[in-house]
């Protein structure tokens, strides 16, 4: 005769037995580890920003904010805009006011809490605008961090986000180098640029690319040797953000100067 | 001796709920895919989720097919580059809903460009541009230009009316 004591203990003998190398076969499969090895994709999305074309306009980020549903007013921006002017005695100004969403339309440097800066047109030695988004990089540390895989590159190298799955413990916010991660104030979800990956898997381009009337921006793949972006990226010198932190950015820029931080 | 095992089944008791729960609680397509272990891990769906929303802006290319004669005024202008979606809003709701469409006017608009900024070497430098505190800073741009080909003469109907 079984007694209930050893009945339990039996059971959950077994259960544990039964669960222990179930779980195994989840995480150790070695045909996933064979799949990982290969490399299936035919598309890896790139961006290229000419630094030289922009003008500052912040068409870009508009249309950004109105296309993926970023609160207009809210201090947040998937891209930004930022504008350096270098000053004869070596300083170098920046600022990105409401991260460009209405342009560049006044020469005073916002100084954020410090007030505006005006600055003599004889003092600029240079000035310039740089467009900035996520690098959607080939190891993205912010992908790392997630400790719930909300966070997750998509085979075509696009790094995008589980709004239903996120916990907004905030490490992606702090892991990412180039802080261009926020939480969406509706969604109350970690948010970032996904390239428009509604509509590069359309076929279309992402709306920054769209809107910009000076062909700052552009959009590609460079697993595709006759994509013009490619092309670009392959004969020219084209310089990436933070390049020292290993992430392999995929966002590169033309016309970079050393002040680009 | 049975006091001595007891922590023991406790504790795979403990590994046999977690591994029970992780079963019901993660969804069958969490996993790491395609890209792997390294960066792999998610729920595959969202994948699909993100392609399924819904493209706001439609570019030129759509608004041409009621609006051929907007677009062939601005075809051959300065502005050429500019999508129409940049002055009137995202087409997404148009035409079904007109309204939902915006005609901006204002002088804010405009001075995204055309506020002279003295940067020489920036191609910003290089556009032709005022300044909007001498320039008619009372008035918006389009009573005197015409945005959709501004080297022609203003239509100067918004004035009239
Ligand atoms: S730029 Fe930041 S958010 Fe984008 S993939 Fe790299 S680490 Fe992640
Ligand atoms: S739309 Fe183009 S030119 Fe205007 S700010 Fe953006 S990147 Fe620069």
């Amino acid at each position: 005769m079984i007694s209930r004591r050893n009945f339990c203990k039996k059971a959950m003998l077994f259960i544990g037995g039964v669960a222990v190398p179930v779980a195994g076969l989840e995480i150790f499969n070695p045909q996933r580890l064979l799949a990982e090895k290969q490399d299936p994709a035919k598309v890896r999305w790139v961006f290229l920003v000419d630094t030289r074309k922009c003008v500052g306009c912040g068409f870009c980020v508009r249309a950004c904010k109105l296309e993926n549903e970023i609160p207009y007013d809210a201090n947040v921006s998937r891209t930004w805009v930022e504008r350096y002017v270098v000053t004869r005695d070596g300083k170098v100004h920046t600022d990105s006011p409401k991260a460009a969403r209405d342009g560049f339309t006044t020469k005073a440097i916002d100084q954020a809490g410090k007030g505006m800066l005006e600055i003599r047109d004889e003092d600029i030695t240079k000035a310039f605008f740089v467009p900035k988004l996520c690098n959607q990089c080939e190891n993205p540390p912010c992908v790392q961090v997630c400790p719930v895989g909300a966070t997750y590159q998509t085979p075509d190298g696009v790094v995008l986000v589980d709004r239903t799955w996120c916990i907004g413990c905030g490490y992606c916010v702090m892991g990412c180098p180039y802080g261009v991660r926020f939480f969406h104030p509706v969604y109350k979800a970690a948010e970032k640029c996904n390239f428009c990956y509604h509509r590069i898997s359309k076929g279309m381009k992402s709306a920054c690319v769209e809107a910009c009337p000076f062909g700052a921006r552009t959009i590609g793949n460079i697993k595709d040797p006759e994509d013009p972006v490619t092309r670009i990226i392959m004969t020219e010198r084209v310089a990436v953000l933070k390049e020292e932190y290993g992430t392999k950015p995929q966002v590169f820029y033309l016309g970079m100067s050393k002040e680009v931080k | 001796m049975s006091h001595v095992w007891r922590p023991l089944f406790v504790a795979l008791a403990v590994v046999a709920t977690i591994l029970c729960m992780r079963l019901v609680l993660v969804p069958d397509d969490f996993g790491i895919h395609e890209q792997g272990y390294m960066y792999g891990w998610h729920r595959k769906g969202n994948e699909t989720d993100w392609k399924n929303i819904k493209v706001k802006y439609r570019t030129t290319a759509y608004c041409i097919n009621c609006h051929k004669d907007k677009y062939l005024d601005i075809k051959d202008s300065p502005h050429a580059a500019i999508m129409c979606e940049n002055c009137h809003g995202p087409a997404l709701g148009h035409p079904q809903d007109p309204r939902t469409l915006e005609i901006n006017r204002s002088r804010q608009l405009c001075v995204r460009c055309h506020f002279k900024l003295p940067y020489p070497n920036s191609a910003r430098g290089g556009i032709k541009g005022i300044n909007p505190a001498t320039h008619h800073p009372e008035a918006e741009c389009v009573l005197c230009h015409y945005p959709h080909n501004p080297l022609r003469a203003a239509v100067r109907k918004e004035a009239k009316r």
